[in-house]
């Protein structure tokens, strides 16, 4: 199986971005989606440095491809959405709008934001000229299975969310902004504190959710561990890791040895729990009665 | 229509406390044989609580001194007072008047629990697949109560309708055409 | 034109309320997963669907079926089904959301009127048109995160129908894109055709504090006399930092009334109401208001004084995201 690394989620400074990718270029990982998928505001302030980004991943022998927007609404993100086609990169299908901007039959990726579901989806999506789909978090394994056939006969490749905060629901209002009284328009960029999202808690204290400017993610990181058995054996080509602000590259190196057997899946959920002492995990969402749920020893809640 | 804050009537205490002494099981037994015969009338009713269809249920009329458990066993219901908490996977609780109101489509179930009105325990998919369920019966209840009294039929309609006017209780189906 | 009033059911009986009390249109969906109101006790068997309609067109109403959750891997026979099975039991169109199942019946069924759900979250122009061109999508639900002069614009670039919700629960997510429902329940919108499922909830009252429940999360807390929001997970009270609150929504409901002459200038066709899990008595009394309102609209009449607040959840209106402000 191999490694995809997702568009980052967050709103880092451009330093720490570029730092970032810098970084990823000698990371075992097979391919990255770079791009601003949650908030079209955020773009303006490291756009300027994705040409290069693009340039040090090309050379050091990934694969690259550029993010759509999660949700197009104004009329200067479906501006930008139909520049994507033209950046001579792949572009990650994450809003349908990007699809309207891209040549029938011109190659695209497809996105976890995109509604895959099932069979006659990733026909059509093939058809119209998808070469990979990373599919929706919230499926069960057993539909994983399904779609990664169906994936193989229409030669599409399908990918699982594999580690990092799960994108939940993307809004057209600001909680950031909201929490701190401004409007999504007077945001003054409230999230940028926020390197991983903030961590929202219920009424007795106990973690749930992230607030991600637009975007709910899950409190727990997505972590397939224990998955990855079951996943290889189900057809799955890829696995997605989704940046995360504190050693993202320890965590792809751990993916990587556990992918090639060099690791088990305990010692791996140890060392990724010693990146990040508070870090909750789960893999519900694949064999679980509930997305929060953990297979793992013991049940971190 | 929905009631305004507060005005849900309740039943009068000194006839409530005159049921504190009722002996139970007579009671029990003819409310048993009345829900068969709505069962008999209204099949979809029982067929829509689907998965639920054996549920036990405790309807909790808040200003009487008893519950009523029902039992919707499949189609051939039985119905059980008893006072003290009753035993059921849900409970619906409010006036008496509310949960009339709710069987007569007069009043919104979710409105009422929003002004909690209606307090819903336990099992609150079981209380909604029952809730739906009669609201698509469009059940009358003094209809079902005439329809076996014969010559009486008409002089008891009248009856339920002037106690309806007087006390603002809903004992008759409501008709939306008049709702406004 | 007067707008369309576009009404749920969740009940023949419901069907029968709406049509009675002036609704020019109908939707609802068959009793199992296919359809996003997928409740106990709600919903129509076949026989019922068939039923309905009829009753329906003899008033000279029409009944949109709604398949719009997404068909699970290796079931698609079973949302395949209820397509052809609207078609024959002679729905004036299918409300559908997932791209498989818009090919599908775009191939299989030509002839049926297909209109986008909600669920498939078309925001912008663009999205609309590719809808259209590429699936023959006569009508567009649009998203509850757009403002009135979104939709004007939006309008102004497309030939489809647009549709919006102008009464009732209100998402405060792009609909179809979340899945905090499955997150800690592990039944989705999407998937399942449910949202905070009532099989998860739980009511603790101690003391006169009502705690609800979702999946074991305490979504809402609230004193003795205040009233008791279900525990939608958008609409709950958080912390986060040192703020404690709802922070994604307050537990209010949808009520664009007013906004209906604003709506019809930005080139709204329809305007659509939400609640198929609500009671008969609930779609009656809204029909019949919403009715009145467009019917005064045409007749250039003031829009009449709104009478919904007691229907709504935990008393309190918005209007939304039909107002910037809202963001």
């Amino acid at each position: 199986m191999e490694l995809t690394v997702g568009p980052n989620q967050f709103f880092w400074s451009a330093d720490r971005w570029s730092a970032f990718y810098d970084d990823l270029a000698k990371a075992p990982v097979d391919r990255l989606v770079l791009g601003e998928l949650i908030c079209s505001k955020r773009l303006p302030f490291f756009q300027d440095r994705i040409p290069d980004a693009i340039e040090t991943l090309v050379e050091a022998g990934k694969q690259v491809a550029l993010t759509s927007l999660a949700l197009v609404t104004l009329k200067r993100e479906r501006k930008a959405t139909g520049a994507l086609a033209d950046m001579g990169i792949p572009v990650e299908v994450n809003d349908l709008t990007a699809l309207a901007h891209l040549p029938d039959g011109a190659p695209f990726w497809v996105g976890p934001m995109v509604n895959v579901y099932n069979e006659g989806t990733i026909a059509w999506l093939a058809r119209r000229g998808a070469t990979r789909i990373c599919l929706p978090p919230e499926l069960p394994l057993d539909s994983v299975a399904r779609l990664a056939r169906a994936g193989a006969d229409a030669g599409v490749a399908i990918e699982v969310w594999g580690h990092g905060r799960l994108p939940l629901a993307i809004s057209g209002r600001c909680y950031h902004a909201r929490m701190h009284g401004r409007t999504k328009d007077n945001c003054q960029f409230a999230c940028e504190d926020d390197p991983d999202g903030l961590d929202v808690k219920t009424l007795d204290g106990q973690p749930f959710m992230a607030m991600n400017g637009v975007q709910t993610l899950s409190d727990s990181h997505a972590c397939t561990a224990h998955q990855i058995d079951a996943l290889a054996e189900a057809g799955v080509s890829a696995l997605r890791l989704s940046p995360q602000s504190k050693g993202f590259d320890a965590i792809c190196g751990l993916y990587r040895q556990r992918l090639d057997g060099k690791l088990d899946a305990d010692a791996m959920v140890d060392k990724i729990v010693a990146i990040d002492a508070g870090l909750r995990l789960s893999d519900g969402f694949l064999t679980g009665a509930r997305g929060a749920d953990w297979s793992g020893n013991p049940a971190p809640r | 229509m929905s009631p305004p804050p507060g005005q849900i009537p309740q039943f009068p205490a000194v006839l409530a406390t005159a049921f504190r002494a009722a002996p139970l099981a007579p009671l029990s037994l003819s409310l048993t044989m009345f829900s068969r015969g709505i069962a008999r009338r209204h099949p979809a009713l029982f067929r829509r609580l689907g998965e639920y269809s054996h549920t036990r249920f405790v309807l909790d009329p808040t200003d009487l001194p008893f519950v009523i458990v029902l039992d919707p066993n499949g189609g051939a219901p039985r119905v059980t007072l008893m006072r003290g908490q009753g035993d059921g996977a849900a409970r619906i609780a409010g006036p008496l008047a509310a949960l009339l109101g709710l069987v007569h489509g007069a009043f919104d179930g979710d409105a009422l629990f929003f002004s909690r009105d209606l307090v819903v325990e336990g099992d609150t998919s079981a209380a909604l697949a029952l809730r739906n369920a009669i609201d698509d019966s469009e059940l009358d209840l003094s209809e079902e109560i005439t329809r076996y009294c014969g010559p009486m039929k008409g002089p008891l309609q009248k009856f339920f309708t002037r106690i309806e006017h007087y006390s603002g209780v809903s004992l008759t189906r409501a008709e939306e055409g008049l709702a406004w | 034109m007067v707008m369309e009033i576009v009404c749920p059911a969740g009940t023949p009986a419901s069907l029968r309320a709406a049509v009675t009390a002036g609704a020019h249109t109908i939707y609802c969906g068959f009793a199992d997963e296919t359809n996003a109101r997928n409740f106990p006790g709600l919903n129509f068997d076949r026989s019922e669907m068939h039923e309905g309609i009829a009753f329906a067109h003899a008033r000279g109403a029409k009944v949109l079926v709604a398949i719009n959750t997404f068909p699970r891997a290796g079931d698609e026979a079973l949302w395949h089904r209820a397509v052809a099975d609207a078609e024959s039991c002679g729905a004036d169109a299918v409300i559908l959301a997932d791209l498989g199942l818009l090919d599908h019946a775009a191939r299989h069924h030509p002839g049926l009127r297909r209109h986008l759900s909600v669920q498939a979250a078309a925001s912008n122009a663009d999205a609309l048109n590719f809808y259209a061109d590429t699936f023959g999508v006569k009508r567009v639900v649009l998203p509850r995160v757009l403002s009135v002069p979104e939709i004007a614009a939006i309008n102004a670039e497309t030939d489809v129908e647009t549709e919006v919700f102008v009464y009732g629960g209100l998402c405060v997510m792009a609909e179809g894109r979340c899945s905090l429902s499955s997150y800690a329940t592990g039944r989705s919108p999407n998937m399942n055709g449910v949202c905070s499922p009532a099989s998860h909830v739980e009511y603790h009252d101690e003391g006169g504090v009502l705690d609800a429940r979702l999946g074991g999360y305490t979504i809402h807390r609230v004193g003795k006399d205040q009233p008791a929001p279900y525990p939608t997970l958008c609409k709950g009270c958080f912390s986060a930092g040192d703020k404690t609150g709802h922070l994604f929504e307050d537990p209010v409901s949808l009520n664009a009334e007013q906004l209906i002459p604003q709506l019809q200038k930005a080139g709204v066709t329809a305007l659509k109401i939400e609640g198929r899990q609500r009671s008969r008595s609930y779609v009656a009394q809204v029909v019949r208001n919403f009715r009145a309102a467009v019917d005064a609209l045409d007749a250039g009449l003031p829009m009449p004084e709104g009478m919904l607040a007691r229907l709504s959840e935990g008393q309190a209106m918005t209007t939304g995201a039909y107002k910037k402000t809202w963001r």
